[in-house]
């Protein structure tokens, strides 16, 4: 895991200070709202229904046993005792006072963390592959990239106010598990024809409201050129993006309207002039990589036999290491999940108990490593096999053990109308209803893997466009109502889902999504899985049984 | 009226010429269409002359004057509007530009140290009651990550 230097330290304090400066400033009437508005997102700070939430960043997904203790500590002494992981990888809690930011910024930053760039019209936080590093299919680790992008992007003085945000997300692997195809940049490390490492960079591929697949704009780009495209791009889009309409400012509609081949031209032409004062070094590469070699694996951690007969013996477990841990690219270790979706508690949620309980248990287990995944949950990256069994049950009594990982109740779920100011819709509630329907987990494990995805608004915070069954809440005169679409997917063959027909009241969404499951269930062939299924026979056989009754 | 110039709170002489008022004698700026447009009397002009730069113009505009040109304002109508931030850097790196680059127009004295890293050095602030947190903000940050114009 990077380590801060002392520069690093000094930058994330300096903020810190800068900030306490600016909302002193605020609370005494010197800077308007507007202005301040400006400044606290760029802090993370956003004002929600109830009071102000703060989103800190989590570089790539990578935290910390100690920072989890942080995390404890803030949500007990500045929270209500939880907070919330995120789709990108973030960490939100939604009870802060404004007053108080700043000495919570002032905590992370003792820890390493901060707020910084993680709203706003600006650079976001870079994702990555929760499986860096570790998976089976890696060409190489995305992460000593993500941390170079991390560093140039924070506090990049020409980049701030962009039309609109801009996220950027990394990926090492064959299977794309960072959605980089929905970004506005996406980068994929891939070898070229000389057999040497590089990056195919896409651009303006997004969410929300205009959900937009992205295009490759450079199948390969050398290393040392990274930051300079990135520059390259980001200057194009800072000179032409739109302003005048906050729903066109994206990339993705500048790509559009400008065409690619043309945008590429600007881009590429802009690249020629900056690319040889902007050279990422060899050795610049080498050093922030030396801060991601593997920890000292155990080299006969195979060895033991302990694990085949503890799931021989207790299918409670063989079923939670089938659901909720991978193979992992060393012998004799497993990539484990927690699942933050027991079907009592709002997804993505953990309480300071949890925190610290896990902060502890990464110690003892995984290397005193976290890793928060794109679909709200954790990953310990590297667990012996042989301890697995006594994991598990710790775990469970923590309630962070439901095998449902992959399955219909791994739902991704944005916080909706209990905490969202832009809500249209609650979506919490509504997870918890679907869960409820759903009670039966040797059912769940035979539907296999569906992803669904929940929005309470067009925002589409949840990335319910990509979800295999998306609900997306709407408002129709003041009443909740719910959008559904099928076939969405944020991975290699990347689609946006299609929608099943009108919105469906909400005492009806758990139905109709048990509807949904059960035509799968009884048109699937063989193993074939739900999105092939909608592939196959398309949204006409769901429609008709969900509104068989119209 | 006072203004922030290379670090220090100074006097300013500088008046902007809006395109259909007549020319006046003294330090002014215009737009880059009365530059193009009165470009010979300008050059005669009593006084020195500067062109305001709103973000919808371009630098390539000017490009070849800058040699003439002992001003450059780049204007905020509004102080999300960030296209300025690229003008700066594009005329301090991509031109060379030494002559003076102030910011004018709606942006906020928390802008300034930004402003300054893409190659700003005077900055004419809405309220002159912001100038000192204006100056402050010039050390917020002693380290930086990336290279700008400095
Ligand atoms: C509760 C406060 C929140 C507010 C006010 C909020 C607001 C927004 C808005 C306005 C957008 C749309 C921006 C656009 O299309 O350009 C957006 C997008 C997004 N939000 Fe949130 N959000 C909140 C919470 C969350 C949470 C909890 C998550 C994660 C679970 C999240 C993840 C995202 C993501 C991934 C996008 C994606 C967009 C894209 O690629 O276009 N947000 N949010
Ligand atoms: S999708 Fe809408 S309701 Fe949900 S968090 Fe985002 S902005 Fe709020």
């Amino acid at each position: 895991m990077y380590q801060y230097n002392e520069d690093d330290q000094t930058l994330i304090e300096e903020r810190v200070a800068q900030f306490r400066r600016q909302t002193e400033r605020f609370l005494k009437g010197e800077i308007s709202d507007d202005q301040f508005r400006a400044l606290r997102l760029m802090n993370g700070v956003y004002i929600q229904t109830h009071s102000p939430m703060l989103r800190i960043a989590g570089p790539y997904g990578l935290l910390s046993s100690k920072q989890f203790r942080k995390l404890a500590h803030i949500a007990r002494e500045y929270d209500k005792g939880y907070c919330h992981f995120t789709t990108r990888q973030n960490i939100q809690f939604n009870w802060p006072q404004l007053e108080r930011i700043p000495d919570i910024l002032e905590e992370l930053a003792s820890v390493q963390m901060h707020a910084i760039q993680t709203s706003g019209n600006c650079l976001r936080n870079t994702t990555s592959d929760h499986l860096a590093g570790v998976c089976t299919d890696e060409l190489e680790d995305p992460r000593p990239y993500c941390e170079i992008i991390r560093q140039w992007t924070t506090l990049h003085p020409e980049f701030a106010y962009l039309p609109r945000k801009f996220k950027i997300a990394v990926s090492g692997a064959k299977l794309d598990r960072a959605a980089t195809q929905f970004h506005d940049i996406g980068l994929h490390l891939v070898k070229n024809d000389a057999g040497e490492i590089g990056f195919q960079v896409l651009v303006g591929g997004g969410l929300g409201r205009t959900p937009i697949i992205g295009q490759v704009i450079r199948p390969y780009l050398e290393k040392k050129h990274l930051l300079s495209y990135l520059e390259a791009i980001l200057r194009i889009y800072n000179l032409y993006g739109r302003r005048d309409n906050k729903y066109k400012a994206r990339i993705k509609i500048l790509v559009k309207e400008t065409g690619l081949e043309k945008f590429t031209q600007l881009v590429e032409k802009e690249w020629q002039l900056i690319k040889d004062k902007l050279e990422l070094s060899a050795e610049r590469i080498e050093a922030i990589k030396t801060q991601f070699t593997p920890p000292a694996y155990d080299s006969n951690a195979a060895e033991d036999t302990s694990f085949a007969q503890h799931q021989q013996e207790n299918q409670a477990f063989a079923t939670w290491v089938k659901h909720n841990t991978l193979h992992h690219k060393v012998p004799g270790y497993r990539i484990t999940f927690l699942s933050l979706k027991a079907p009592d508690s709002p997804p993505g949620d953990m309480t300071d108990t949890q925190l610290d309980a896990v902060a502890d248990l990464a110690d003892q287990y995984s290397f005193g490593l976290i890793r928060s995944t794109h679909r709200q949950n954790l990953v310990f990256a590297d667990v012996r096999q042989v301890e697995l069994f006594s994991l598990w049950q710790k775990l469970d009594a923590l309630k962070l053990a439901t095998p449902n990982i992959g399955t219909v109740t791994d739902i991704i779920c944005c916080p909706g109308l209990d905490f969202c100011s832009l809500a249209n819709a609650g979506s919490i509630g509504i997870a918890k209803e679907i869960n409820e329907a759903l009670d039966d987990m040797d059912y769940i494990h035979d539907i296999g893997d569906v992803k669904i995805n929940m929005s309470g608004c067009m925002n589409g915070c949840a990335h319910q466009s990509v979800g295999h069954i998306g609900i997306l809440g709407v408002d129709k005169k003041g009443v909740e109502w719910y959008q559904l679409t099928l076939g969405g997917s944020s991975e290699n063959e990347a689609a946006i889902g299609e929608r099943l027909g009108p919105a469906v009241a909400k005492d009806q969404v758990a139905k109709v999504v048990t509807t949904i499951l059960d035509v799968y269930v009884k048109q699937r062939l063989d193993d074939e899985s739900f999105l092939d299924m909608v592939k196959r026979v398309g949204i006409t056989p769901f429609k008709e049984e969900v509104y068989a009754d119209n | 009226m006072q203004i922030i110039k290379d670090k220090q709170i100074i006097d300013d002489s500088w008046s902007y010429i809006s395109d259909d008022a007549e020319l006046k004698a003294g330090d002014i700026s215009v737009s880059p269409a009365r530059w193009n447009k009165d470009k010979q009397q300008l050059l005669h002009h009593d006084g020195k002359v500067g062109v305001r730069l709103e973000p919808s113009d371009s630098v390539d505009d000017i490009a070849e004057d800058l040699k003439e040109i002992e001003l450059i304002e780049l204007n905020f109508p509004a102080f999300a509007d960030g296209r300025a931030f690229s003008h700066a850097w594009l005329l301090r790196n991509r031109y060379q530009y030494t002559g003076e680059i102030r910011a004018t127009g709606h942006y906020m004295p928390d802008q300034v140290f930004y402003l300054s890293r893409v190659g700003i050095n005077a900055f004419n602030l809405e309220k002159t009651e912001d100038l000192p947190v204006a100056l402050s903000t010039l050390s917020d940050f002693t380290v930086s990550y990336q290279k700008s114009t400095n």
